[in-house]
Order: structure tokens, then sequence, then C-alpha cells
């Protein structure tokens, strides 16, 4: 059980570092455009050649030829780690132009084939992680927040309070959530900035789903309220404030954890839902969704298989986070017993 | 009958609460389908008040509201500004087909989990069990619109079934059985990823159920008199075990509806869903509100029915001993 959720752990922080150093990781900017290479193969990373082994991998060039496109034998291009490339910034503080991995021109190396502008979709997969696990994360941190508030106001003061909190969390309960979010998307702004366009889905899909989680803590607040030593701190003159910060909210943090752990795969897929709707992030900037939409057109669909990696990204973050919420939730559930 | 009354009094205040979020959402919008109009250097900026006056929208929040809620009741959703007709014949010619989809959907999810729970429930810890929970947490966890995708390219690939729309070309000319054939063919691939998504909810909820009456002392008691083991399992802990897994149902509902419109814009099914998504690009804001009470009429109509279920399911409702929740 502990080693199972040790290796999970470490399963998503390599996930999340691999994105938040996505700009030394990845060899090129996520939209730098290579037009004359639209849906080129992942290139393939040779270590042999005609002369036999070599230690340092190499690529050939790629060029199109009527409709495939064929590698040029005639010239090797060794892989170079840690050489100079394009600048980047790492979240937005540390400037580098020093990449994991770079080829020297004219070649270009792409891991995972390259979208209908040329564009790497390796590198675009790790800066789109960056937006997409991003929204994800915020919103669950809104919801959460939102949640707890409205919980433990509704499970502390209980009476009219409670009921109509949780009138109103039923409600949004019963939505079917997704129109509701598409509707309260429709209500705001189509054309905005990437940035804008990115705190406003946050909030958005942060704020619709309050419900679950207040309800959730309301109910630890309210079997923590009439716990014994709390009724014996408001004997001895506490104040709710304090009740509230000391005693009653620590109880609910195993609950929010688990919640975080559900709540976050869920709003990357609904940012990813929104961005391949063509509501949320709009190209050039990458995120899981927006990469997908191209698939929409189902000749791209069935003829470039490598445009499925952001499905996968999507599947993997997704059963990580499964996997750890139910393993905090057996936790939680022997520990309280 | 009061449990009834209780029930539809409840229902109603729901939809009364969405379509006035709904509607309070409208105000806080910055930006309309006119905002856009005038960015137009072609219309005049008359024309635009003048349409504006002409379809109400000068009028304070609360009057537009009681006048729509007003016009709501009879049948009547307001106008599509964008489709420049109507906007309850084009919601609801939409929503025959996304209820055929999400019904058919529905029936076939309960269909296939409601057995296949009460037998991994039964044959608890052995492989069968273990094999059903690896899978559905498989299912649990990839997002849905993953799954709508990978079919997708699994069905244009593979060719096996028609893809795109619910009705071949020259429709018109088949038989009426050829007509069936047809659109059950189309239908194939949205319901597919719909019950895929949808299933292993139902199938761990109606498990961890039908699990814990097992362990029960009558069912002990039964064993123990030699009743058989199929018998055990679907006359006398299913029915038991169904109060929990109807409560589900009308919970499955709403997922169900919210991923039908998902998996309509994917796959190209003419329902509410594809229709919905122009009217948010094309910011038609009374046809999107309009969707969404309807989903949320479809919803609150479920779990109505989910009520009434458990009042033919649960004798312990019927004579009032305790109460439902």
């Amino acid at each position: 059980m502990r080693i199972n959720t040790l290796v999970l752990l470490l399963a998503l922080a390599i996930l999340h570092l691999l994105v938040i150093f996505a700009g030394f990781i990845a060899p090129y900017g996520p939209s730098v455009q290579n037009r004359e290479l639209p849906y080129a193969p992942p290139t393939r990373v040779h270590f042999v050649d005609t002369s036999g082994f070599h230690l340092r991998p190499f690529v050939y060039s790629q060029t199109l030829t009527l409709d495939s496109y064929k590698e040029d034998r005639t010239r090797e291009y060794p892989l170079h780690l840690f050489a100079r490339g394009e600048t980047y910034t790492i979240v937005g503080i540390f400037r580098s132009n020093i990449h994991l991995f770079q080829v020297a021109e004219p070649p270009r190396i792409f891991l995972f084939g390259a979208d209908g502008y040329g564009r790497d979709e390796f590198s675009r997969l790790l800066y789109g992680g960056q937006i997409s696990l991003a929204a994800g994360i915020l919103a669950t941190l809104l919801s959460l927040a939102a949640g707890t508030i409205i919980g433990t106001i509704s499970g502390y003061y209980g009476k009219w309070v409670d009921e109509s909190l949780m009138g109103s969390a039923e409600l949004f309960l019963s939505l079917p959530w997704f129109y509701f979010l598409i509707a309260v998307r429709a209500f705001l702004p189509l054309h905005l900035s990437p940035v804008e366009t990115f705190l406003l889905l946050i909030c958005v899909i942060g704020l619709i789903g309050w419900a679950r989680p207040a309800r959730l803590v309301r109910g630890v607040v309210l079997s923590a309220r009439s716990r014994n030593f709390v009724s014996a701190a408001r004997g001895f003159g506490a104040s709710d404030l304090y009740l509230l910060r000391r005693h009653i909210f620590p109880e609910t943090f195993g609950v929010l954890l688990t919640q975080a752990a559900l709540l976050v795969p869920q709003y990357v897929a609904a940012e990813a839902t929104l961005s391949f709707f063509g509501l949320g992030v709009s190209e050039p900037e990458p995120s899981w969704g927006n990469m997908l939409s191209t698939l929409q057109q189902y000749n791209v669909l069935v003829s470039y298989a490598w445009l499925l990696t952001p499905a996968a990204a999507l599947v993997i973050t997704s059963v990580i986070y499964w996997l750890l919420a139910d393993a905090l939730h057996s936790r939680l559930k022997s520990h309280s017993i | 009958m009061k449990y009834l009354l209780r029930r539809l009094l409840r229902a109603a205040l729901l939809l009364i609460g969405v379509s006035a979020l709904c509607f309070l959402f409208t105000e806080m919008a910055p930006g309309s389908f006119f905002d856009e109009m005038r960015l137009n250097p072609q219309i005049s900026p008359e024309t635009v008040t003048a349409l504006r006056a002409r379809y109400g929208l000068d009028q304070p929040l609360i009057v537009r509201y009681s006048r729509w809620m007003a016009s709501v009741v009879r049948g009547d959703f307001g106008y599509s500004i964008a489709y420049n007709s109507p906007v309850a014949p084009l919601l609801w010619t939409r929503a025959k087909n996304t209820l055929l989809l999400t019904g058919t959907a529905t029936f076939l999810v309960w269909l296939i989990a409601v057995p296949l729970a009460a037998w991994t429930a039964a044959s608890h810890g052995r492989w069968l069990d273990k094999a059903a929970a690896v899978v559905s947490s498989v299912l649990i966890s990839v997002p849905e619109i993953v799954i709508a995708i990978a079919l997708l390219a699994l069905a244009v690939r593979t060719r096996l079934v028609p893809v795109g729309g619910m009705r071949s070309l020259g429709f018109q000319e088949f038989s009426t059985w050829g007509q069936i054939q047809d659109i059950a063919q189309r239908m194939v691939l949205p319901t597919a990823v719909l019950v895929l998504s949808s299933i292993a909810v139902v199938e761990r909820h109606v498990r961890a159920s039908v699990l814990e009456v097992l362990q029960m002392p009558y069912i002990q008691a039964a064993r123990g008199l030699g009743i058989s083991r199929t018998r055990l399992l679907f006359r006398y802990a299913l029915p038991v075990a169904a109060n929990p897994a109807i409560s589900l149902f009308g919970f499955s509902l709403a997922t169900l509806l919210s991923g039908s419109l998902l998996v309509e814009v994917v796959t190209g099914w003419p329902g509410l869903g594809p229709l919905i998504l122009d009217a948010t690009l094309s910011r038609d804001l009374l046809l999107v509100i309009g969707g969404v009470l309807l989903s949320a009429l479809f919803m609150v109509a479920g779990n109505f029915i989910a009520d009434v279920l458990l009042l033919a399911f649960d004798p312990r409702i019927r004579t009032g001993e305790s109460h439902a929740n």
C-alpha cells in the first residue's frame, strides 16, 4: 500500500517536472513552424549506420517527396546534449537557452512527429501540458476553496443557512454539468487574449464544481462540531473562528486531499474538451485539448496516428491521479476506523 | 402520495433555480449577438438599436425573465437570432435525437451493468471480480473525450460502422425497415462511447450495494436453507440492493446527458450538443438557455422517474416508515 502510494507520487512528480521544465526538455518552442514539413512522421533516432554502431545517436534529414517523407541517408546529424538553442523561460523566471538535446539544422528532430504546420508535437505536448495541468490544478484549488468555505458555513451554522446552501448545492449537482459549463462559457466573451481565456476557463470550471466538495466538507464539519473536544473548547470560551481554524478545519484535510486527486483529472479533461470545441485556449498556444481538435477532420484522424499523443497524455495523467485518489481514499478509511 | 407531491415540488424548484441561474448569467455577460453585429460596418447603429428594442433586449432583467418564464410555460422558448426561427422547434427536433441516444445508452448501461455487478459481487475476491475491478477503474479514469476520439479513429479506420450524422444519403427512399437499420447502424458509435464512459460508475455502485446486502444475516439464512445461488442473488439480494442503485439512476442520467453533448459533437450526431455548441460560438443566447433548460428538464424528469421507481421498489417509502433521502 505504502509503496504503491510512493510510486504514484513519484510518477506524478515526474509528470509535473517534465511539464514544468518543458522549455529545457523540448527541442523547439511551441509555435515554431516548419511549413515545408507538414505532418512529418516521428523522426527515427539511429545508432547504427553502414560503418557500425555509434554511441552518439544521430538522425537523418527528412524531405517531403510527393506524398511521403524520405530519409536522406547521405549525411548524419548527431544529437547534441545540453546544446544551445532557442531562448525559453521556466516558470516565467529563469531564462536560458540550453536544451536537453538539439540537432544542428537543417534537419529537425520530431520525436512524436509534427502537426499540419510542421510544429514539433513533442515540444507542443510538453508546453500544452503546462496549460492543461495548470488549468486543472488551479481550477481544483478554486473549487476546493469555494467548497470549503461554503461547506464549513453550512455545516457549522446549520438551520436555514445550511438548508439554502445545500439546496443550491443540489441544484448544481443535478445539472448536466457539461451543458452548464458550455452555457456559462457562452455568456462570456469569445475572443480574448490567451491569458484571459486561461483565467476565465479556470474560474468557470472551478466555480461550477463547488457543490461536491461543499457537501463533503459540510458532512465532516457537522460530525466534528458535535465532538466532545469541540464542545469542551467552546466551554472554555473559544470563539467560532478559533474553533473552526483549530479544531474543525484540520478534520476536513483528508477529505479535501482525496477530492483534489479526483477533481484534477476531471478538470484537466474539462479544459481539454472545451479547448477541443474551440471554446478554450486558442492557437497558437498549445493545450492538450486544442492539439486534439485537428483530429475532427477524419483524414487527419486516420492518417497521422502520432497526433493522438495528447490523448495518451490525458490518459496517463488521469490514471495516475485516479489511482492516487483510490490509495488516499482507502488510507483515509483505514485511519478513521 | 405525499411523497410524490414533495418530489414534484422539489423538481419544480430545481427547474426554477436552473432557469433563474441561466438568466442571471445573461446579465453578467459582456458582449452579445448585437455587439458582434455592431462591429459590422454594413449595419448602421440605428438598425442595431431598433433590433434590440424589437427583441425586447432593452427591458430590465426581471421583466425579461418573467416574460420569458411565462412564455416557457406555454412551450415557447423565445426566438433564435442566428437561425431566425423560434427556439422551441429547433430544440425539439434535436432533443428527440439526443433522447434516442441517451435513452438507448441508459438502457444498455443498466442492462449490462446490473447483472455484471451482481455477478462480480457474488464472486467477491475471485479473479472475475478482480478483472472487472481493473477494467472498471481503467474505464472510470480514461476521459470521455479520449474514448470518443479513440473509438472514432477505430470506426473510421476499420469502416465497421458508418460515421457521422444520423441518416445516409437517400434516406427517404429506404423502406421503413431500411430506415431503422440505417439509424441503428449510425447509432452504434455514439452509443458505444456513451456506454463505455458511464458503465463503470454504475457497475461499481451496484456492486458495492449488492456486496453489502450479501453480507446480511437473512442471506446467510437463505443460503443455509439451500436456495440456489442464482435465485439467491437475483430474487433475494438484488431487490434489497435496488434502493441505492435507483437513486443512482437519476445521477447517471446527468452524466449521460453531459457526456452525450461531447459525443454528439465528436461523432456528428445531430442532437442538442452540436446545436448548443454552434449557438455558443455564434452567441445565440436564448438558444443556449433553451438547450440547457431542456437538458435540465430531462434531468429532473429522470430524477422524478427514479423517485417513482423507488416508491414501487421500496415498501419502506410506501408505508412512510423511513425518511427517503
